[in-house]
């Protein structure tokens, strides 16, 4: 029944920027200080006030906006966007609505079955944060900490390209790398540093008329974002297929209840009256500038893949995948530069590595095999020490803690590969001995039965015979 | 043109200010007084002209990325009509 | 003394004339006789006298080296004065005690000044006649059943009832010209972006900027010098160098080519201003100045875009003001939106209303482009217009106002009448020029204003012009005759 329903997503990603002072004004913006005490006069919106831009925030957007292959506005202007609530002192928020500094872009994302998928930017613009709500501990009061007012924020608008919370997920995981790795964000989900707003409708598929869409606001965990698109979906389906009709509204995610519900202080449709913030001028750069922040920037992800396939002669599916994530591809070059085969570590590390990740649901940069572990496996493996078989047990005891020296491994344990000639060919002959009729059948012309005496010589040392030198032997021997 | 007090009503509610029934009257009596005025600029063609927003034609130098302000919250909410333990209070809010 | 103009109270003080101290409590004096003019929402009376004694010290011990050392100064409520209420006029700010300084007064007060109070102006600075303060209409001590003309009235009053040695004043739309014209002292707008806003309360952000209202153009030059400059805090104000607005008064002006704005001269104009206007001409004409006319055919449109636009930023500039942090809020707010409704409603005034709800209706959602971006066309027009006036004059004179000072009262029911008391002046605020009133001449014993407008950052022209025409003429020196029985 739900095939019939196709599932369109659009995400606006809220980016913390990396600065010592907010947007507008030189208070600090160390997180977890006491409440307002990081709030100045500006931040609070008092009378006669002015904003003056943090140049830092600049190089940062533009990074990003390089890092994405958007393209940068020349000229970039703030905008108020007006609306009254308690945590926006000073009754609008200053942000970019028509002239934003990054334009388009897009990213290559990977999905669960190893393809690659593109998902294009609309823009990503600069704008100030609010400060904080907290509606627990004061009785009848909301209390408010302005502290996170004015923190700058560089909101990243996707195109309605997903089309599962699965690609959400991936989408939102490819930006908070992206930006952690070009330093635009310390990337502390934690301390609110990316929070989603999650655009989701469905439609009948074939259609390419947009549904309703609803916008749940402010999930800060890849987590919860998964959860909240999946029971919003479930939520506009089982309203579909009962006959109603979506309403287009703002809603909010309960992790508590596992539920999104609609935000009542937001119910009003809002008319936000932008227009051109007066007590800033327009901002100019030139392509020297940008030309200089591009020279900073490490390498991009889409660079690396094609590096990757051009040098060290990955497929470029492979390439992509490796290239992916920052800490994935360090990993990986570290594996394939130190074991010397840059194919081999990409195979091991897609298969055996990514395998094991997914399915403990860890990260690389918490994985409990380091990458000159692996190199050193990899290298046991090019040196003829041991087998693929006696790797993957190896990488398994890593994997569990059970050892930590790959070397000592196979030393203390004899899983060195049997790779002798003459202890391999007596071996053989002894099997050859004890299945007689086999042999027969073999010589007959049932040369499937090569399996079966690869098997025997397996067993006989317990995995550790070469394959490669085993099958000769047999071969040779039956021949 | 003429400003309906519905007009005013939803206008009202953008600004958050509220006026008593008689007052409705009176302001859309004045807000309509005002707008014939602003009628007048419908008279010009200004189908090629780029709006202006700031008097100067200049650009924004900006500010270096340091700390320049130190916390002055006792001084600030001095001034507020309701603060406690830092924090600054308005009635309960639903989100 | 009191009459006197800054540059002879200095030279009176170096001499030992009278002292900081006997000046300032000699205004003192003053303020408190003419109380009724309402010119002051606070006066700083203990705080002005230690200042002027600091400054006596000072000058005694030969440490005198400040520019305005020991001269009383009032601001305009509007600025932020650091632990001094801080009002604009309203009911919401009542209470407001401001915890930081505004680059204006901290400029004076460094160069010697003593902030002897802050006068009372239009309610956040929307209005032409003072009658729109919480604090109570300001009255024109050229004729007291008349009004000063605003927003900048108490400042206008204090200046020519010679309750200061001057003041300062902002101008949004005309708010130091046409008060200014209407009490007979010099008051001068420099170019948008020459003096910094921070500290300044916000009325229109692209439109604002502070000014000297004072005697003389001379005594201007001087404090404009001080007041001018970038100021960190203000990314709006200019970069440019401050010249010495003083040395240059008295550069040659032969080659000096003055406009004449037809448009300022058309049906509107009270022939009595007219005539006074005219007969000012002849004085510039007499001193060897080309006049020629010029036009400036969209500035009939100036009013209307103006409104528009004031108003759509003053509403945003205006919504911080909701009892939540600072200023005022309503009694016993059963929840959040009635603490935003009652507070606002109750804080703010009617005409500062009625432009937070012309503001935002311009800006909503179907009207944005039929209002606010049609009057920022209109405001390019009108600057293009000025552009092209400019290359052929050096600066334009007109009128300040279309009539003398009118009654209290007289216009309190006509909004569309009183905006139209701004028709000379707003075009310098749209286009960001520097232009200033100057005395000229009487109109049924009630003085007229003379309007210069120059191109941008043409401020020692604008001031030698004016000084120049001071030394020719003696309007500038008249005072009103008030009872205070001294």
């Amino acid at each position: 029944m739900r095939q019939q329903w196709e599932v369109v997503i659009g995400l606006e990603i809220h980016v913390q920027l990396q600065t010592r002072t907010k947007i507008f004004s030189g208070a600090s913006t160390t997180f977890g200080s006491e409440p307002n005490s990081q709030a100045c006069a500006i931040d609070l919106g008092f009378p006669g006030v002015l904003p003056v831009v943090n140049s830092e925030v600049y190089p940062k957007a533009i990074a990003f906006g390089l890092g994405v292959g958007g393209s940068i506005n020349l000229v970039s202007a703030f905008d108020r966007k007006n609306y009254f609530y308690p945590d926006l002192p000073k009754g609008y928020q200053i942000t970019q609505m028509d002239k934003p500094i990054v334009l388009g872009g897009s990213v290559e994302i990977p999905l669960a079955d190893g393809s690659m998928k593109t998902i294009n930017i609309t823009r990503a613009h600069l704008e100030e944060d609010a400060g904080k709500s907290m509606h627990e501990d004061f009785h009848d009061r909301t209390g408010i900490d302005l502290n996170r007012a004015g923190i700058p924020l560089l909101e990243i608008v996707s195109e309605p390209d997903m089309r599962s919370s699965a690609e959400a997920i991936s989408y939102a995981r490819y930006i908070h790398q992206l930006v952690t790795y070009l330093g635009v964000s310390d990337g502390e989900m934690s301390q609110g540093s990316l929070r989603c707003d999650a655009n989701v409708s469905v439609r009948p598929y074939g259609s390419d008329v947009l549904g309703t869409r609803t916008e749940t606001k402010n999930v800060n965990s890849f987590r919860f974002l998964d959860r909240a698109i999946r029971y919003e979906i479930a939520r506009q389906i089982e309203i579909l297929e009962s006959g109603g009709r979506i309403m287009q509204e703002t809603r909010l995610y309960d992790p508590d209840r596992d539920e999104t519900r609609p935000m009542r202080s937001k119910e009003t449709a809002m008319d936000y009256r932008y227009f051109p913030e007066p007590d800033l001028l327009p901002i100019e750069i030139d392509h020297a500038y940008i030309e200089n922040i591009r020279r900073q920037m490490p390498e991009l992800p889409r660079e690396k893949a094609n590096r990757f396939h051009t040098d060290l002669h990955l497929s470029l599916d492979d390439a992509r995948v490796l290239a992916a994530s920052p800490a994935l591809a360090e990993y990986f070059e570290t594996v394939s530069g130190q074991c010397g085969d840059a194919k081999l570590a990409s195979n091991w590390i897609r298969v055996e590595l990514l395998g094991r990740m997914h399915r403990d649901d860890l990260e690389i940069s918490n994985i409990p095999v380091s990458s000159s572990q692996l190199a050193t496996l990899l290298t046991r493996i090019r040196d003829n020490t041991i087998n693929g078989k006696t790797a993957k047990d190896l990488l398994d005891a890593l994997w569990y803690g059970n050892t930590t020296s790959v070397d000592d491994y196979i030393k203390d344990n004899n899983l060195m590969q049997v790779s002798d000639n003459s202890e391999l060919g007596t071996l053989i002959d002894r099997i050859f001995d004890e299945n007689p009729k086999q042999v027969e059948q073999y010589r007959a012309g049932r040369s499937r039965l090569l399996g079966f005496f690869v098997g025997q010589v397996m067993k006989e040392t317990g995995g550790k015979a070469n394959p490669a030198l085993a099958n000769d032997l047999l071969r040779k021997k039956l021949g | 043109m003429n400003i309906s007090e519905k007009v005013v009503k939803e206008t009202a509610e953008l600004a958050q200010l509220v006026f008593s029934d008689e007052d409705l009257s009176v302001i859309s009596g004045s807000m309509s007084e005002i707008l014939a005025l602003v009628e007048q600029m419908q008279e010009v063609n200004t189908s090629t002209v780029i709006p202006m927003s700031h008097p100067l034609d200049a650009t924004q130098w900006l500010r270096p990325d340091e700390v320049t302000e130190s916390s002055h919250r006792e001084e600030f909410q001095k001034l507020a009509p309701e603060a406690r333990d830092g924090v600054y209070l308005v009635p309960r809010v639903v989100d | 003394m009191h009459n006197c103009s800054i540059v002879q109270q200095l030279k009176d003080l170096k001499t030992g004339k009278y002292s900081a101290v006997e000046l300032t409590s000699h205004y003192l004096e003053r303020i408190k006789k003419l109380a009724p003019l309402n010119c002051y929402i606070t006066v700083l009376e203990n705080k002005a006298l230690e200042a002027a004694k600091n400054a006596d010290e000072d000058r005694a011990g030969g440490r005198d080296s400040a520019l305005l050392s020991g001269i009383p100064i009032a601001h305009k409520d509007i600025f932020c004065t650091r632990g001094v209420r801080t009002t604009a006029g309203s009911l919401m700010l009542d209470n407001f005690t401001s915890p930081y300084e505004s680059t204006v007064v901290e400029k004076l007060r460094s160069a010697g000044a003593i902030t002897i109070g802050k006068t009372n102006m239009d309610e956040f600075a929307m209005g032409s006649s003072n009658e729109n303060s919480y604090f109570g209409a300001v009255r024109n001590p050229w004729d007291q059943s008349r009004v000063p003309g605003g927003s900048s009235g108490g400042s206008a009053a204090a200046v020519a009832a010679g309750l200061c040695s001057a003041a300062t004043g902002t101008d949004t739309g005309g708010s130091i010209r046409q008060p200014s014209a209407h009490c007979g002292i010099t008051g001068f707008k420099p170019t948008y972006g020459r003096i910094s806003r921070w500290g300044m309360i916000a009325f229109a952000s692209s439109l604002d900027q502070a000014g000297p209202m004072t005697r003389t153009a001379e005594d201007a030059a001087l404090l404009l010098g001080i007041m001018a400059g970038r100021d960190k805090r203000d990314s709006t104000s200019l970069t440019d160098p401050v010249p010495d607005y003083s040395a240059s008064l008295n550069q040659s002006l032969s080659t000096l080519r003055i406009g004449l704005c037809e448009e300022f001269f058309r049906e509107g104009l009270d022939s009595r201003s007219e005539k006074v206007i005219m007969n000012a001409v002849r004085v510039f004409e007499d001193m060897g100045v080309r006049i020629t006319s010029v036009s400036l055919p969209n500035i009939k449109y100036s009013v209307p875009a103006y409104y528009v636009l004031a108003s759509a930023e003053a509403s945003a500039n205006l919504s911080r003001y909701d009892g939540v942090r600072f200023g005022y809020r309503c009694d016993n707010p059963v929840n959040l939106e009635d603490l935003y409704k009652r507070s606002r409603s109750q804080g703010f005034g009617n005409e500062v209303k009625r432009r937070i709800m012309v503001g935002t209706f311009a800006l909503s959602t179907g009207y944005y482009d039929a209002y606010y971006r049609k009057a920022q066309q209109i405001r390019r027009l009108i600057s293009n217009d000025f552009k092209n006036a400019f290359e052929q004059v050096d600066i334009l004179l007109g009128p300040a106002t279309p009539q003398p000072a009118f009654k209290l009262g007289e216009k309190t029911d006509d909004q569309v009448s009183m905006y139209l008391q701004d028709i000379y002046t707003i075009g310098g605020n749209l286009a960001g020029l520097p232009a200033m009133s100057i005395p000229s001449g009487f109109a049924d014993q009630l003085p007229v204003g003379l309007q210069l407008i120059g191109d941008h950052l043409d401020e020692s022209r604008l001031l030698a012009t004016a000084h120049q025409f001071q030394q020719q003429t003696d309007w500038h020196l008249r005072s009103p005759e008030l009872e205070t029985g001294e």
